[in-house]
């Protein structure tokens, strides 16, 4: 066969696609261009505004079931309006607030973190800063946004139905999931749960082949992988670890399936449910959990990479200093992404597994602390003696690297199983985790939009409610979670629906109080975000040609024109030259990767 | 010598075009079948953890011991046959690639159909397999009561033998077993019928001359190596569930 040929088919497409998109007479109807498109640029806006609206609809569970925590013995008639019998009589009803609890962490971890957060930057970033026309496969790229999308209908569909949304928590945790009769949430809601994890888990794979494969087989003339950008080196491990996790979910949820409408047994054993013995035995819900946390565990650094990366890009740029340790960066993504394959059973130290067996998780638990230490000074190196510019993006970045410091120390705590007996599923565990993975990646995410926002739509945000939005989201994340670690100590439950009823517990009401009433601050603050967001869209200040590369950056997407087409680049894609960091190098400020290697230069 | 091999190393990765020399479609199907080996992976490592940890097992040549057509005790002689099936359909699938390079579309249809055969006859084999277990039913002893079931996710007639009125009968076995060897088996006939319709495809795109205008038979290679992945993990099922 002509091997040759085959290699070559790519290239020439993606060169016609070019050609297509910048000759103006080419047409696309509406829906070519806003519905089914295949741009990835369209594509990463589409899960961007997808994973907000998730985001309000996860943010608002969070307000509702703080109310009940902050206020228990107080009642709030507009509940009733908006939820009816869920919330009779102004309270909320505690199956409910179960629900809420459940839908909160699993619309926040999968929608927005993951779809949200690795969709939207993956599929933007990598083709431009790579260098390529488009991802490898733009059609299923397009099938990866409308899995994802057709989850999010099913998902949010489980909201209405008569017995209410899943409500056995996030980890879905047989037998209270796979019982029908154990709960009412456990009913039609658990298995539209199930069917909207499995479409999304469809998504993810497209997503990530596609990523993975870009990066491999579509760079630019003279990007070696050790020019890339640190981005793309985290979307490239992000989608690794995707690939090879979301599988064993799915197994996971394939067999729950089973288990509840099949009669298998799979994850049950000999239980007693209103007053009947149940035939299964044999199962093991250990099992699931073994199964659950073999991806539970990687998804916290599918989340939390690509934060990374971004914060990497924005701190570099921002100090107008190269990124500090590369090498180091990218061995450190490499460490995490295999370490965090091998410690999932530091999820389940109370489960009853052989202490010994623990103490091997222990180990590579606390081994993940080297990476992260790593990432963590080559920051703080990097920020160090640097001329550094507070843009909105560049204060969420270090934002970021505040919280990722604050969570990850008490990561230290947690992975010791010994440790852990005292403080497994207490509040000191909620504290750990919205530190760390939640609210550090979150403002990995606001540090992106905020960063490439003028090469994605083409205008500048407003810099003032940036700010505002900045602080008061800084600071309410730390006044929220900060007294968390407190009442976790002092053994204070999660998912409990009231605390009063403890007299150990009693001491927190109002700490319990002023959680809630920063909470609701910090949820009312995220709509200056969304609004400036929106606005800007449509009336924010223009990109210019001129002035098309905003933060003075090296990397090639600021090659691009102001208002990129399908297709990136007009003409040829640029060949690159040299790596994605060379700010403040011999008296100039920074150096574009395309720029060749000067005759005098001096070694980086 | 060797510094000019390193610097063609090096040239690889220097962008541009594939590192591997393989083409983005190919390459994305080896990450999926690695992808999908771990959701094998997951359901065979269930079962192992589930299997071990019950203090009985069924024999398998107690099972699996009847052939269509034939009364005699003939244990694992049918799904031997299932397996070998498989296997040669995927030398027959050898056999399209080969002719796909060779630019030969007659023969790369041939070929493809004698694939697209053999997965069905496999398929077939499956179903009738299946049937037997969940219809044909055996005595089993429940709570002192003779009682006749058949094989499925929810009972097992293949348990340990007692003495019951002077004879042997069988009680009720592990209900693990039912549930994996439906599941699995399952799962994986699942991924030989989407073969299937793979191919199927391949064999329409082949007739319409699609390949040969485009100059190369590369789609129905990347049909081929999810085949022979669909034959690989076979193999597994094979050993786990019937000679283990």
């Amino acid at each position: 066969m002509n091997h040759e040929e085959v290699l070559h088919e790519q290239p020439l497409v993606v060169h016609d696609l070019g050609h297509e998109a910048h000759d103006h007479h080419h047409k696309q109807s509406f829906i070519t261009h806003y519905i089914f498109s295949q741009d990835h640029k369209m594509i990463s806006h589409q899960f961007l505004v997808t994973g907000i609206i998730w985001a309000v609809i996860g943010g608002l569970f969070s307000v509702l079931f703080r109310l009940q925590l902050g206020y228990p013995d107080q009642a709030f008639p507009f509940l009733e309006d908006i939820l009816g019998r869920w919330a009779k009589g102004g309270r909320l009803d505690q199956e409910f607030y179960y629900a809420l609890v459940t839908m909160h962490g699993t619309i926040l971890v999968f929608f927005v973190l993951t779809a949200g957060l690795s969709g939207t930057f993956s599929n933007f970033l990598i083709p431009l800063q790579v260098g390529a026309r488009d991802m490898a496969s733009p059609f299923l790229n397009m099938l990866s946004y409308w899995f994802f999308f057709s989850a999010s209908v099913v998902m949010f569909s489980s909201l209405f139905v008569q017995t209410g949304p899943a409500s056995g928590g996030w980890t879905i945790y047989p037998p209270l999931s796979a019982l029908r009769d154990a709960m009412d949430g456990s009913k039609t809601g658990m298995d539209l749960w199930l069917i909207s994890i499995a479409l999304f888990i469809v998504s993810t794979l497209l997503g990530g082949l596609n990523y993975i494969v870009t990066i491999l087989n579509m760079r630019t003339k003279g990007m070696f992988m050790t020019r890339l950008p640190l981005t793309i080196w985290s979307f490239f491990f992000t989608a690794v670890l995707g690939v090879l996790t979301f599988p064993v979910l799915l197994s996971a949820v394939v067999l729950l399936l089973f288990d509840r409408h099949l009669g298998t047994s799979f994850y049950l054993s000999d239980i007693f449910i209103q007053g009947k013995i149940l035939p299964n035995e044999g199962g093991s819900p250990i099992l699931f959990q073994h199964l659950f946390w073999f991806l539970g565990h990687p998804e916290v650094y599918i989340i939390a990479l690509p934060a990374m990366g971004i914060t990497s890009e924005v701190i570099s740029t921002n100090s107008r200093k190269p990124i500090f340790g590369y090498m180091a960066m990218v061995g450190s993504f490499f460490a995490i992404a295999t370490l965090s394959c091998l410690v999932w059973a530091h999820h389940m130290f109370v489960t009853g597994m052989n202490p010994f067996l623990g103490s091997v998780f222990v180990l590579f638990t606390l081994l993940i602390a080297v990476p992260s230490a790593i990432k963590v000074f080559n920051w703080l190196t990097t920020l160090w003696k640097g001329n550094i510019i507070f843009t909105p993006a560049m204060l969420f970045a270090i934002g970021f690297v505040s919280l990722f410091i604050s969570g990850g120390l008490t990561g230290i705590w947690l992975g010791n199983s010994a440790l852990d007996m005292h403080l497994h599923d207490t509040y000191f565990v909620i504290a750990h985790f919205h530190l760390v993975m939640g609210v550090a990646s979150m403002f990995g995410m606001f540090a992106g939009i905020y960063h490439w926002f003028p090469k994605m739509f083409g205008r500048f945000m407003n810099n003032t409610l940036a700010y505002l939005h900045f602080w008061i989201t800084m600071i309410g994340a730390y006044l929220i979670f900060w007294p968390m670690h407190y009442e976790g100590l002092a053994g204070m439950p999660r998912r409990y629906y009231d605390f009063s009823n403890w007299e150990s517990f009693k001491q927190f009401e109002g700490l319990n109080q002023f959680i809630s009433i920063v909470a609701i601050i910090v949820f009312f603050t995220q709509f200056l975000f969304i609004f400036n967001f929106f606005y800007s869209i449509f009336k924010g200040r223009k990109v210019t040609e001129a002035n098309k590369n905003p933060w003075h950056s090296t990397t090639l997407e600021w090659t691009t024109p102001a208002h990129p087409g399908h297709g990136n680049w007009i003409g040829e894609i640029p060949e690159v030259h040299r790596w994605a960091y060379d700010y403040s190098k011999d008296g100039r400020d920074f150096i574009p990767q395309t720029e060749p290697i000067g005759e005098n230069e001096s070694p980086h | 010598m060797e510094t000019a091999l390193a610097q063609t190393k090096q040239q690889r990765w220097a962008g541009g075009k594939s590192p591997f020399q393989v083409s983005y479609g190919k390459l994305m199907m080896w990450y999926f079948l690695l992808s999908d080996s771990f959701t094998f992976g997951a359901f065979l490592i269930s079962y192992g953890a589930i299997r071990f940890s019950q203090n009985f097992w069924v024999d398998h040549n107690a099972v699996f011991n009847s052939f269509p057509g034939f009364e005699a005790n003939l244990p694992l002689a049918f799904v031997s046959l299932m397996t070998f099936i498989l296997i040669f359909s995927s030398v027959t699938m050898v056999m399209a690639v080969h002719e796909g390079h060779k630019m030969n579309q007659k023969g790369v249809e041939k070929w493809l159909i004698l694939t697209i055969i053999g997965g069905l006859a496999f398929l077939g084999c499956q179903a009738i397999e299946w049937t037997h277990l969940i219809t044909h039913t055996h005595e089993v002893l429940v709570d002192g009561v003779i009682q006749h079931w058949g094989t499925t996710t929810s009972h097992n007639p293949w348990g340990p033998h007692v003495m019951y009125e002077g004879r042997m009968v069988a009680t009720p076995g592990p209900v693990a077993f039912g549930g994996y060897f439906f599941g699995i088996t399952g799962f994986h006939g699942f991924h030989v019928t989407c073969g299937v319709i793979l191919n199927i495809i391949m064999l329409t795109q082949t007739k319409m001359g699609v390949f040969q205008r485009r100059g190369h038979y590369e789609m129905v290679e990347k049909a081929g190596l999810y085949w022979h992945f669909v034959d690989l993990v076979w193999v597994f099922v094979f050993l786990c569930f019937y000679l283990i």
